[in-house]
């Protein structure tokens, strides 16, 4: 109960310091929507191949935002030693993974949830009857990739070129995640049917399982001095 | 020089002596592919070494957590560098085989693909290795990292072949191995064998080097202090 | 309180402590003395629980702290040259949230007691980096007492304080002690120690060089033996 309270502190914590500063979010922002502006230069915009390729390009800007949200959410802990404050309070190790994880996918969701209308207008898709599961899908990958995320960016953030490390750490190894979500993604869109859908809905859940599992294990080993 | 360096330098010395006869003078020439075909008995093997020596990377980085000794540290960040080395010739012996045999360079199947994220992972572990301040932690980090870079072997393997037989891309014929000549077998198992002894070698003398750095190291700053 | 047994840190090259013993009794006040590099903040930072010693056992209010870091967490306060709070979030924002993670009991009027103490109270809506350096750092060692720990671990707390400042913390301080808690000090300031604490553990190279009541050694052999580094 006590592990309860100290994770729903620390969320809300992050939540009242991001509702003041805007840094993360907006960064992100800011960032999803560049990435979505430029790929509707590269391919002609309103033709069917930028059509088919609309769900890679919203994992591009959902991954790259990501990225940028997460080295800067622990760059912020890093600040004060903040973290080090937060160390030293009675609470085991392993619920401020949780914790983080939690707090980076609610910043993520909040972009995502803004820059997904603006993708449906700009590159004309129709989300007709796929909308709710279309939210699980992002859910999904998001879930994985801030699982990882969460773990990687606490690395990197003791780096010597933070910025630099965490997307050198983490894009080669959640290729797998980034992978089933975009093909599952594109499946949706694509009115394919429900079995193929699953079938790559299927791998997202067990690779989400496999790697919450395991960055849940190590993260005390990454936050000992 | 002292017996147990010069022994295993000598045994890895008649071994791809031994390796190189057979590949080059005994093995008949392929009926289709010709003497190009003769890679093959260096490609797999460096395949087959890269991968041993990232599963030592997980298993002495697994060690290493456990029990906080440098010598696990050392012998992990020796078996990445010997890895990186090997899986390097992989994906440049692939292209040149590739290219004369199926008339392209590249093709986006599960092995090559693999391997080419698994030396992404594994040059971004050797960075990590040299980004870092703090010699103890960043050991403990790149101890991580080595873990889930392993793990996520299979899983991406997994990926993109659940990707790539979803999507029927060009096959480009099956590869080697089913119905090899006695003699070609024959000779893939050796080189395999002295590949495998090259590897204990580089291992144990890079494994050596470390420890002695390392020793080097405090006797300095014990003198200093 | 502080029981040290035997502890040894180190990590390839680097010898940070080597075979330190001590123990520090109930009420306590012990300045730990060392140069740059001596070993004084990663003593700090293993009795903290933050790093494990590679060797030794170490033991607060009798709990283990490899075992037990959370009892030993719940135990301990600490303060050191960063103040752990949270520049956009206010005084008394910023000792909520660390009340909360100590699961403290009646926290608001625990806060508005401290806020009172440290004579923050008029501030305690403003955001904590508009704060100059000493009410940052009276803010932090509020924070550091917050859960009532029954030991103190501080890591240069004087550094880049005002005279002001500097005289309000130590009087926390003093205050501190007359309630039968423990201090554990880590200074550079040779001639605070002398004059405040009970005892003196001298620390060079990772160990113990001396470990004496402070009315036994003077401030000239302190000196000697801090000076004495390029031998």
């Amino acid at each position: 109960m006590t592990g309860l309270k100290q994770i729903l502190t620390i969320i809300q914590k992050d939540l009242i310091l991001e509702m003041r500063s805007k840094e993360i979010i907006v960064s992100m922002l800011v960032f999803s929507l560049i990435v979505v502006a430029v790929f509707n230069f590269i391919f002609d915009p309103g033709s069917e191949q930028i059509r088919t390729t609309a769900p890679g390009i919203l994992w591009i800007a959902i991954i790259f935002a990501s990225n940028l949200g997460l080295s800067r959410s622990f760059a912020r802990e890093h600040e004060n030693a903040h973290m080090q404050g937060i160390l030293l309070c009675p609470v085991d190790r392993s619920l401020l993974y949780i914790a983080k994880v939690i707090g980076n996918i609610i910043f993520i969701t909040i972009v995502e949830i803004i820059s997904l209308p603006v993708m449906v207008v700009l590159f004309d898709l129709d989300l007709h009857g796929v909308l709710p599961l279309l939210l699980l899908v992002l859910f999904l990958g998001t879930l994985g990739f801030a699982g990882v995320g969460t773990l990687f960016s606490t690395i990197s953030a003791n780096t010597k070129s933070r910025e630099v490390m965490l997307p050198i750490l983490l894009f080669p190894v959640t290729i797998p995640i980034i992978l089933a979500a975009s093909k599952s993604t594109s499946y949706l869109l694509a009115g394919r049917d429900i079995t193929q859908i699953w079938s790559w809905m299927r791998i997202l859940i067990i690779f989400d399982v496999i790697f919450l599992v395991v960055c849940f294990l190590l993260y005390e080993y990454v936050l000992e001095e | 020089m002292d017996k147990k360096y010069l022994i295993p330098i000598l045994l890895s010395y008649v071994a791809i002596l031994t390796a190189l006869y057979f590949a080059f003078l005994y093995a008949p020439t392929e009926r289709t592919m010709g003497d190009v075909q003769r890679i093959f008995y260096f490609h797999v093997p460096s395949a087959w070494v890269s991968f041993l020596a990232f599963f030592v990377v997980c298993i002495a980085s697994i060690a290493f957590l456990r029990t906080g000794k440098e010598s696990w540290d050392i012998l992990a960040a020796s078996s990445a560098e010997i890895g990186v080395l090997f899986i390097t010739i992989v994906l440049l012996t692939g292209p040149m085989w590739a290219k004369p045999v199926w008339n392209t360079f590249w093709t986006w199947d599960a092995r090559l693909t693999t391997s080419f994220i698994l030396w992404l992972i594994y040059i971004a572990y050797l960075m990590l290795r040299s980004y870092v301040h703090d010699k103890e932690r960043g050991a403990r980090f790149a101890a991580v990292f080595g873990i889930i870079g392993f793990l996520d072997v299979p899983i991406v393997y997994m990926s993109i072949r659940w990707w790539r037989t979803l999507h029927p891309a060009p096959v480009m014929g099956g590869k080697q191995g089913s119905g090899l000549a006695p003699e070609m077998l024959m000779t893939l198992m050796i080189c395999l064998g002295a590949f495998t002894v090259l590897f204990a070698t580089l291992l144990f003398l890079r494994y050596k080097t470390g420890m002695v750095a390392t020793e080097f190291e405090r006797l300095k700053n014990k003198i200093h202090s | 309180m502080i029981k040290v047994r035997n502890i040894s840190k180190s990590f390839a090259s680097n010898q940070a402590l080597q075979d330190v013993t001590f123990q520090i009794q109930k009420g306590q006040f012990v300045t730990l003395l060392g140069a740059n590099g001596a070993g004084k903040t990663t003593l700090t930072r293993i009795l903290a629980t933050l790093t494990r010693p590679t060797k030794g056992t170490v033991q607060i209010a009798g709990y283990a702290i490899d075992k037990d870091p959370i009892a030993v967490r719940r135990q301990i306060g600490v303060m050191s040259h960063f103040s752990f709070l949270y520049g956009d979030l206010s005084a008394e924002e910023n000792l909520h949230f660390y009340g909360k993670m100590y699961g403290v009991q009646n926290l608001q009027n625990r806060i508005d007691e401290l806020l009172h103490q440290v004579n923050l109270h008029t501030r305690r809506y403003d955001l904590v980096r508009t704060f100059s350096r000493g009410m940052q750092q009276r803010l932090s060692l509020a924070r550091a007492i917050l859960h009532h720990p029954d030991i103190l671990l501080l890591d240069e707390p004087f550094a880049g304080l005002d005279v002001n400042a500097h005289k309000m913390l130590n009087d926390l301080l003093h205050n501190f002690i007359a309630h039968d808690s423990t201090v554990l000090l880590t200074t550079h300031d040779i001639d605070y120690a002398v004059n405040n604490s009970h005892r003196l553990i001298i620390i060079k190279d990772g160990r113990v060089i001396a470990d004496d009541p402070t009315a036994s050694i003077t401030t000239d052999h302190i000196k000697n033996l801090l000076a004495d580094k390029s031998k």
